[in-house]
């Protein structure tokens, strides 16, 4: 049994002229202890994914459909209260930019310690030790003297250490990270990625870690998701899905060969661009980019499928009952 | 921070000295205090020899530095309508004035911060609208016509509440108090409800607003993503961080409560220094005027400062020491 699992999972936005359908039957699963890397162009409905997981999303979003399921119990279902004994204890999320993750006016311990305790029954002392202990794992230097800092006294590059001991501190089995490192330093980036895969190696959480960078998701991830418009293109290891993409789209996004620093929009060379939600064609949403388009394509919308050893796309050309056109 | 402290104090004196100078050309421009004092009928010779003895023909500079001399001291001279010294005026109406003030700016606080955290919050609410609503009319309403709607209300339909005075005050040394008689309670509560209700919907609106910027913030839904109870994430990590904007304006609204409560006190006919000033005014009682002003502009002046030092207290950011902070970081 997976860790997570996401089936068929619809998020809507109600607006005056009907419901747009930002995640249409999103389908993906990560295991115990593994990376999952999810890439795609903006917009492309990564941020929603994670958001819907961990239960956070903005006002009017919502799940319309689908499952989620932890550890094989659903988490969709729950209440806010319910859900929220989940979220940082057995899910946690790391945002794209720490100098506005952490509160100004509270010193870093002080964060900590809020949240270990609401996790975990121990006294104050003991969750200060917990966090003076974790401010070192991350890096921190001299933690039992910063710990008393405010979040404006440290770097951009430490705040992000700060954030990651945040997420980490009441051991969840998994971990949402959206861009955690795209508003950093480039010089730093390699650094806190480095760092967070070290870390959950050794507290064996899991990590769905959302980027724009392949040579991140080349060197770091253990399988990767590819999303299009709304939709999970192709899924599979990333070694795999690097040499021998299968979709047409991952085609196109593994065109250049994957460089630490290149992001998915400059890899593009894919004439288009991604259609907009009220403006998704019927059939396959790739069909009116893709090189490969053939009738049924303008048809009927393909789910995802096994298209070959270890790999799932969502593309008629791997459907074992069809035939090209 | 004690630099920064010094600083503020140091801005505080100035914008006192030039107070201190405008009402000292009221004195000398608004009419001849001569005249004032001696009357129409008084020969030249009398009149010189008044302005010898009232130091009035010294240089410019000198009569200045012993006006600021004699304000610091709190005295402004003799009231020229009522005959008595304008220290003496003062320091009888100013705690009717402070009493109101203080109850209408605890009113607005009280009742403006928690609602305007709770339709921050519950924004979607129905109750929430209603406040909202309601608050409006509090903003859009002029002082005196509250303050007559409540009369006519409560005093002349009802017969419930005074119309007017303070009620029995008690004498604490030369402080008088209406809170210690039941008559004092009843005849504070229109004024202060009336001069409250403005300062409470700016107060609800503005906090409200600040509450719903929070929200938005990253730091506020990382901390919903750790799993923080909200009860923790209102009060602790959101409120607190209104909190600036929040004691500006507060800090104004106080200052506002006294400019306000020149109307309120004529409204209520409340024995404090708005009735008087307004009195004066009527009068061209420059002494009276020059006082209320420089006491005015004193209290404005301390609030600022209370608010600056408050700022220092919130926010840990303004307590590194600003050349550091701009090159912050590392
Ligand atoms: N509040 C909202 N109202 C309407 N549509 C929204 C809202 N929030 C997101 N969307 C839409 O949902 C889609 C997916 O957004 P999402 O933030 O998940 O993209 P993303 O893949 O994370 O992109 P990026 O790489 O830019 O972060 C987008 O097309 C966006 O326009
Ligand atoms: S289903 Fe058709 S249009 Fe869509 S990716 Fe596959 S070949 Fe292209
Ligand atoms: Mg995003």
């Amino acid at each position: 049994m997976a860790l997570l699992e996401v089936e068929d999972l619809r998020v809507e936005f109600p607006t005056r002229r009907g419901a747009l359908l930002a995640l249409d039957g999103v389908s993906l699963e990560i295991n115990e202890g593994e990376v999952l890397g999810v890439v795609g162009e903006s917009g492309a409905g990564k941020s929603l994914t994670g958001a819907a997981i961990i239960g956070l999303l903005e006002p009017p979003g919502r799940v319309t459909g689908g499952k989620i399921r932890l550890e094989g119990h659903r988490i969709d279902t729950l209440s806010y209260e319910e859900m929220r004994n989940i979220r940082g204890k057995k899910i946690g999320a790391i945002f794209q930019d720490p100098l506005t993750s952490l509160n100004p006016l509270y010193t870093i311990g002080r964060q900590l310690i809020e949240t270990i305790r609401v996790h975990m029954d121990v006294s104050p002392e003991a969750a200060r030790a917990r966090a003076i202990e974790l401010l070192g794992e991350v890096g921190i230097p001299a933690p039992e003297r910063r710990i008393d800092s405010y979040p404006h006294e440290f770097s951009g590059g430490m705040r992000q250490r700060v954030v990651i001991s945040l997420a980490l501190c009441a051991n969840p089995r998994l971990i949402i990270a959206d861009e955690p490192t795209t508003a950093l330093d480039v010089s730093i980036q390699a650094q806190i990625i480095a760092l967070l895969k070290k870390l959950c190696r050794e507290h064996k959480t899991a990590v769905m870690l959302i980027t724009h960078d392949m040579g991140v998701i080349a060197e770091t991830a253990d399988r990767v998701a590819v999303m299009y418009a709304g939709r999970v293109a192709e899924i599979g290891p990333v070694k795999r899905v690097v040499k021998q993409p299968k979709h047409p789209y991952t085609v196109g996004l593994m065109g250049a060969i994957p460089m630490v620093g290149h992001d998915v929009e400059r890899l593009t060379q894919i004439e288009g661009a991604m259609p907009r939600l009220n403006e998704i064609p019927p059939g396959c949403s790739f069909n009116p980019r893709c090189p490969k388009v053939f009738d049924k394509c303008r048809m009927e919308r393909p789910e995802l499928m096994p298209a070959g050893r270890n790999a799932e796309a969502a593309c008629w050309q791997f459907d074992k009952g069809g035939r090209r056109g | 921070m004690t630099a920064y402290i010094l600083q503020r104090i140091f801005q505080a004196l100035a914008v006192m000295v030039v107070v201190a100078f405008v009402s000292f050309l009221m004195f000398n421009f608004v009419g001849d205090p001569v005249d004032n004092m001696v009357g129409q009928e008084a020969s030249y010779e009398d009149r010189e020899e008044m302005r010898d003895r009232l130091g009035l023909n010294d240089p410019f500079v000198v009569q200045f530095a012993r006006f600021v001399g004699n304000a610091v001291r709190g005295e402004f001279g003799i009231s020229y309508r009522l005959q008595r010294p304008v220290a003496t005026l003062i320091s009888e109406r100013m705690p009717a004035t402070l009493e109101l003030v203080g109850a209408s700016a605890l009113l607005s606080i009280l009742i403006g911060i928690p609602l305007g955290v709770y339709t921050g919050i519950r924004r979607y609410a129905i109750s929430s609208r209603v406040i909202l609503t309601l608050s409006l009319a509090g903003v859009s309403l002029p002082t005196f016509v509250i303050g007559i709607l409540l009369i006519y209300v409560f005093s002349v339909n009802l017969g419930w509440l005074p119309s007017f005075g303070r009620g029995q005050a008690t004498q604490i040394g030369w402080w008088s108090t209406s809170f210690l008689t039941v008559s004092g309670w009843k005849a504070i509560i229109m004024p202060s409800i009336t001069l409250a209700l403005f300062q409470m919907t700016l107060i609800l609106r503005l906090v409200r607003s600040e509450m719903l910027e929070v929200m938005r913030t990253d730091y506020i839904k990382f901390a919903r993503a750790r799993g923080l109870p909200d009860r923790l994430i209102n009060f602790g990590h959101a409120f607190k961080n209104t909190l600036v904007p929040v004691i500006t304006i507060i800090g104004l609204n106080v200052g506002s409560l006294i400019a306000f409560s020149i109307i309120t006190e004529t409204v209520f006919q409340w024995p404090g220094m708005g009735f008087l000033f307004i009195q004066a005014v009527g009068f061209a009682d420059v002494p009276v005027m020059a006082a209320y002003l420089v006491m005015v502009a004193a209290i404005f002046v301390a609030i600022n400062l209370i608010v600056d030092i408050l700022y220092f207290v919130v926010d840990p950011r303004l307590r590194v020491d600003r050349t550091v902070a701009s090159g912050s970081g590392e």
